[in-house]
């Protein structure tokens, strides 16, 4: 280990004034802000220029530091802004989100008396509502992830074998991936309209027409607990193609060297995805497993735009929105908000830390 | 070998299927927002427009969501761009100037990308209406650029991370300094790493709900909180809404069609896995 050399900070007359006049301006700017709002065009932009002033301000103090010959300082300082957005907006506000599901708060005025645990204990033993939406993600965690996986590293499969045309194909199972849930919702909440008699349409119009009257189905209106499983075919409509391009980067990256040491060792085809590709390939089913579970333990706008509320196919993410925002339950809402951030951070932070440490050991 | 034929014809009919059937509900859109207001009937929904392409339905779609598909547009072009170019700073001083902690840090900054909305929703609401920056547009453009802050880091430091440090080596003989480094070195060589950001923070923002529709009021409704009402109302005949969700898909599907390697790539970084 060498020794750490001294600090040095050269001054530079030119630098200097640039950093006193950015410190000034912001400063100026921030205090007349203070006192006058900014309004452009019946917006009140306030705000966003105070942080901008802030931003001129810090500006000129990243000018001073540069001035110490010490790239970390340096580093440190242009990171900073990024570091304290982070460490209010994430970390920051999940510890208030903490301290209100502690509380009584119910209503508009904020009410932090200490209530302990009780809105936790509330939700698992008094609340049928959460009873469904637990029971709901289970279902719906299950089937999407079965699903994804099974299409995904089937349609891989499948095009790993020199299909022409493959570049499309794979283009084609992607589509779905690049629009929102919201829209997903909507189409599909068409193509699954219950309907029956002469109002029938969507897929039920085509098993109708097909003589396939027994498939005809009341999609996710289905009664309570078996509708939620319907809305696990959108979601996996959408995210197959994801788990399809997870998979077949997986196989690209195999060697051709290794099938055919397994060929020249008499292995059949099937033999060689059953006994050499698949074993490989487990590292991307787990990656896939978690990022799958983590967006359906999250699953909120596609069940919203589909279910429209409806308490047989609620989630935690919505009854969260419904009881905070249309109920003014916060402490309930954040109660629930937080049991949703635990049971992603179980999942997440383990395959995160695993994550880092493998790359710094590159 | 016939076997082997037959297996491989087996293959095309399965993939051509799955595909037809992904495709289904995008055809659909198409097939019925092209349709005309009399062949509006549930009874014909999958059959084809029988009398010519009507553009009518898009043009009562279009007069539903204008104003929201500007919203959309005021708020993700400014949102995409500051994100890019905060994620390359960030990228370029986590991959290239690593200090004692550094890769803590980029692991706390990477967490935020996973968690789950509902949970900091209280804070930021009463927070953005303490900074009078609730209920528009420029209130939900930092609200995007500060929760994107922990993709964009990942996409260009990933990037960065596979430039050679040799050329930065050769910029430090010259007498560069880490700003004039990135300045005259990194940045011109992040073309393709600010498409593959631009594009992710653009379709994101574009199809995110859940802070639209907590953080806007009515009038300031991006696209998809008003196609969801829109939906929800059950007031528009279905050709209408079918039209109003392609023009509100319509923008990230052109960007996935014309773009869609780099879309791909940003798909990819989200997985972790380089």
């Amino acid at each position: 280990m060498s020794r750490r050399s001294r600090i040095k900070f050269q001054l530079r007359l030119p630098q200097l004034i640039l950093a006193i006049a950015l410190i000034i301006l912001g400063l100026v700017f921030i205090l007349i802000l203070r006192n006058n709002p900014l309004v452009i065009a019946n917006k009140n932009l306030t705000s966003i220029a105070l942080l901008v002033s802030g931003l001129i301000f810090y500006a000129g103090v990243l000018v001073i530091v540069s001035m110490f010959e010490s790239e970390t300082i340096l580093s440190i300082s242009l990171l900073l802004p990024s570091i304290v957005a982070i460490a209010i907006f994430v970390y920051g506000f999940i510890g208030w989100s903490i301290r209100v599901s502690l509380s009584k708060w119910k209503g508009l005025n904020p009410d932090f008396t200490w209530f302990g645990l009780r809105q936790y204990y509330d939700l698992f033993h008094n609340d049928p509502r959460f009873v469904i939406d637990v029971r709901n993600t289970v279902m719906f965690t299950v089937g999407f992830i079965l699903g994804c996986l099974i299409l995904g590293l089937g349609i891989a499969i499948l095009l790993d074998q020199k299909i022409k045309g493959e570049a499309i194909f794979r283009s084609i199972f992607l589509v779905p991936m690049s629009i929102s849930f919201i829209a997903t919702g909507v189409i599909w909440g068409w193509l699954m309209n219950p309907a029956v008699g002469n109002r029938i349409t969507g897929i039920n119009l085509i098993f109708q027409s097909l003589g396939l009257k027994s498939l005809i189905s009341l999609w996710h209106s289905t009664p309570m607990p078996w509708g939620m499983a319907f809305t696990i075919i959108p979601a996996v409509w959408q995210v197959a193609g994801y788990t399809m391009a997870l998979y077949l980067g997986g196989i690209r990256a195999i060697s051709d060297d290794l099938r055919e040491a397994a060929r020249v060792d008499g292995a059949s085809e099937f033999e060689i995805y059953r006994y050499v590709i698949l074993p490989i390939l487990q590292p991307v089913t787990l990656s896939a497993v978690i990022i799958l579970a983590h967006m359906s333990l999250k699953i909120f706008d596609l069940i919203v735009a589909l279910g429209n509320k409806a308490i047989s196919l609620d989630v935690p993410g919505i009854y969260m929105w419904v009881t905070t925002f249309d109920g003014t339950n916060y402490a309930q809402g954040a109660a629930i908000g937080i049991l949703m951030l635990v049971s992603v951070a179980i999942l997440v932070v383990p395959y995160l830390v695993q994550s880092m440490r493998s790359e710094t050991q590159l | 070998m016939t076997r082997r034929t037959l297996f491989r014809i087996l293959f095309y009919i399965i993939l051509i299927f799955l595909a037809v059937i992904f495709l289904l509900p995008i055809y659909l859109m198409f097939l019925t927002g092209f349709k005309s207001i009399s062949q509006v009937d549930l009874k014909t929904m999958w059959s084809l427009p029988n009398n010519g392409l009507h553009i009518d339905n898009f043009i009562a779609g279009y007069k539903q969501l204008a104003p929201n598909i500007t919203n959309s547009l005021t708020m993700v072009i400014p949102e995409a761009i500051l994100s890019a170019l905060l994620g390359s700073l960030n990228g370029y001083l986590l991959s290239k100037w690593k200090f004692r902690g550094s890769n803590l840090i980029f692991s706390l900054i990477l967490f935020g990308m996973f968690i789950p909305y509902q949970s900091i929703l209280i804070p930021l609401v009463k927070f953005m209406q303490a900074i009078q920056l609730y209920g528009d547009i420029p209130g939900l453009v930092l609200v995007h650029i500060i929760y994107g802050i922990p993709i964009t880091t990942l996409i260009f430091r990933n990037y960065y991370a596979g430039i050679g440090t040799e050329i930065l080596e050769a910029g430090r003989i010259d007498g560069a300094s880490l700003m004039g480094l990135y300045r005259y070195i990194m940045f011109p060589l992040s073309a393709p790493s600010f498409a593959v950001v631009l594009i992710w923070q653009f379709t994101q923002a574009w199809n995110e709900f859940l802070f639209a529709v907590v953080l806007t009021n009515q009038s300031h409704w991006p696209v998809t909180v008003a196609l969801n009402n829109l939906a929800g109302s059950q007031l528009v005949q279905w050709n209408v809404l079918m039209a109003a969700t392609l023009l509100a898909a319509l923008p990230t599907l052109l960007v996935y069609i014309f773009l869609g390697r780099y879309f791909l790539r940003g798909l990819m970084a989200g997985a972790l896995k380089g």
